[in-house]
């Protein structure tokens, strides 16, 4: 995104005085020009669009689930639910329908409210939430780390070409090793526990970051630095005034994947960091317990979906809150 | 403030030229596209180094005018922040320089009123058209004060009734600030109307070809646009710029009967 917009963006030449314009019309001319003196945009088209936004997403949830079901219908187990009075026998047998590999929808929820383990106090439910709040704690320390890493390596590189030669190659080349494959040794390396938990979120949190940041960086018009250097202003000025700001809306493209990217991390690192907590320990634990309960392993992977989402919203909502408040407009996804 | 000789890098933009433009001129710079003239601005203001040359402004190096905040800029392109609202945007370089807030407030707005956009201070700028944007970076290149302005093409991307409407602001702040205005522009009748001295420019090599006069009274206003004398000077700088060279004499002119 350049530093300024080329025309095409405001109120046709002739409405020099937005304020005076008398602009008969249509009710889309007039929305138009009030939009242009700054009036805010939350009128009732927005609203509109936002409702059948979340429509298409509650819609689509409910389609996954009848999908889920009535692929089980067609080809799973026998289907045995007296309650309702279901004796269905599905015509087709497709192994990785059963009742073992795809609980039905209903189980996964009623385990939600069993104990987690045989002679545990709390019930699925309440479990899931502990270890997820406790991940999620990894998640934003690691998030942050990697956040600040990659702002920090991208503001290097783009005040030196030499360090940005020297260095981004290695930088590239240490995302393109998996993570499976790191993680013992950064285990080894730093011991089982928190500490390796959250390099491993950060490892896989800063590159996007750097990468973005760097482009947006770089963003602004060059006839923007000639201005700042026409006022005879420092590479700091420049950095904090005009090449930081410009950087915010790459910037947070980079950090809602950074975001996802964190949670991965700290999943992945929980299981070698061999924590006693968390939802890698949980996912863990209940692979081992697949065979008796299938349905506990599901509900820890839709707590771990849930969790992964709801980091993304919290990104996109601050995304939302600092770039309008700023004049600035988010880049589509 | 004097230009002495001034060449440019391996494709050789430009000839070595020598002009000098006396304080609270209004001098333009007219040539087709590559002729140099946006080059010999930024020259002037010390963002790109001459091959070979000096060039002195205000009695001072190009770069110590730089560093003394002696000269502002106006791009084509309003070149504004996006993040910025109308009032910090033209605050820039104040900010830059350390200015307090009260003195910048005040500075603002006062640069703010002399390009009418008094009741927009808190905007940003895509809620302004093009026009109004470019007069937000004509208020920020004044905002210190300086006594010479250069402008590359200002009004370039503005349809003709505003840019026609621009004219006339510039030369409004010209006649109440008395800055001395170089002003890069593609428009015969823009540079005509503006200047009190044209220099034509030509490409393959950057040369200056010819400098009119123009000796259109002040205050110039709609009337000067429909004079026999503007029209004359309009096809003289035409015919320079066509590289018929020299000054056409008006008799030749009367003699044809052909005007512009």
């Amino acid at each position: 995104m350049s530093v300024e917009r080329e025309s095409g963006e405001g109120p046709p030449e002739w409405e020099e005085a937005p304020a005076g314009a008398s602009v008969r019309g249509g009710g889309a001319i007039e929305a138009t020009s009030r939009a242009a003196v700054g009036v805010p945009a939350v009128d009732s088209g927005l609203r509109q669009r936002r409702y059948r936004r979340t429509l298409g997403i509650v819609a689509f949830v409910v389609a996954l689930g009848v999908v889920w079901e009535s692929a089980k219908w067609l080809a799973g187990d026998p289907w045995r639910l007296p309650a309702l009075g279901i004796f269905h026998d599905p015509p087709f047998r497709v192994l990785q329908l059963s009742d073992r590999h795809l609980p039905h929808l209903w189980d996964i929820v009623a385990a939600f409210g069993e104990p987690f383990q045989r002679n545990a106090q709390y019930n699925l439910a309440s479990y899931l939430i502990d270890q997820a709040l406790y991940t999620g704690q990894q998640a934003l320390i690691g998030f942050s780390l990697g956040a600040l890493i990659g702002i920090v390596l991208a503001s290097i590189f783009v005040h030196s070409g030499l360090a940005e030669r020297a260095f981004v190659p290695y930088v590239v080349a240490s995302q393109t090793v998996p993570i499976v494959a790191l993680a013992p040794l950064i285990v080894a390396g730093f011991g089982r526990g928190l500490t390796s938990v959250v390099i491993i979120a950060t490892y896989l949190t800063f590159f996007p970051v750097t990468i973005a940041a760097l482009r947006g960086l770089r963003s602004p018009d060059p006839r923007a630095l000639e201005l700042m250097r026409s006022y005879a202003a420092s590479r700091w000025a420049i950095y904090l005034k005009v090449r930081l700001p410009a950087s915010l809306p790459y910037l947070f493209t980079a950090l809602k994947i950074a975001a996802a990217a964190a949670i991965v991390g700290t999943i992945i690192g929980e299981g070698p960091g061999g924590v006693p907590q968390g939802l890698g320990r949980a996912i863990l634990n209940f692979n081992q317990q697949y065979i008796t309960g299938p349905e506990k392993l599901w509900a820890t992977i839709f707590v771990t979906a849930v969790v992964g989402i709801v980091f993304f919203m919290a990104v996109r909502v601050a995304e939302i809150l600092v770039l309008r408040s700023r004049g600035q407009r988010e880049m589509s996804a | 403030m004097v230009f002495g000789q001034a060449a440019s890098t391996q494709t050789r933009a430009l000839e070595p030229i020598s002009l000098t433009i006396p304080p609270g001129e209004f001098v333009s710079l007219i040539g087709p596209s590559g002729c140099g003239k946006s080059t010999l601005l930024r020259i002037v203001g010390d963002l790109i180094q001459p091959t070979a040359g000096v060039v002195e402004v205000n009695a001072k190096s190009a770069h110590e005018a730089r560093l003394d905040h002696d000269y502002g800029m106006v791009f084509q392109a309003p070149v504004l922040f996006d993040w910025r609202t109308v009032e910090a945007n033209v605050a820039l370089p104040l900010e830059v320089l350390g200015v307090s807030r009260s003195e910048r407030q005040a500075r603002v707005r006062a640069m703010l009123d002399l390009v009418d956009l008094g009741g927009f201070l808190q905007h940003y700028p895509h809620q302004l058209s093009g026009g109004m944007q470019q007069r937000v970076a004509i208020a920020r290149a004044l905002a210190l004060a300086p006594a010479l302005l250069l402008m590359d093409e200002p009004f370039g991307a503005l349809d003709e009734m505003t840019r026609e409407r621009l004219n006339a602001e510039v030369l409004r702040i010209w006649a109440q600030t008395a800055t001395t205005i170089v002003f890069v522009t593609h428009s015969i009748p823009e540079a005509v109307f503006l200047s009190s001295r044209v220099v034509v420019m030509s490409a393959r090599p950057g040369r200056v070809t010819n400098v009119v006069e123009i000796d259109l009274p002040q205050p110039r206003n709609e009337q000067t646009r429909e004079s026999d004398r503007y029209f004359e000077l309009v096809t003289e700088v035409r015919e320079s710029l066509r590289g018929r060279g020299g000054q056409v004499s008006s008799a030749r002119l009367r003699a044809d009967g052909a005007v512009g």
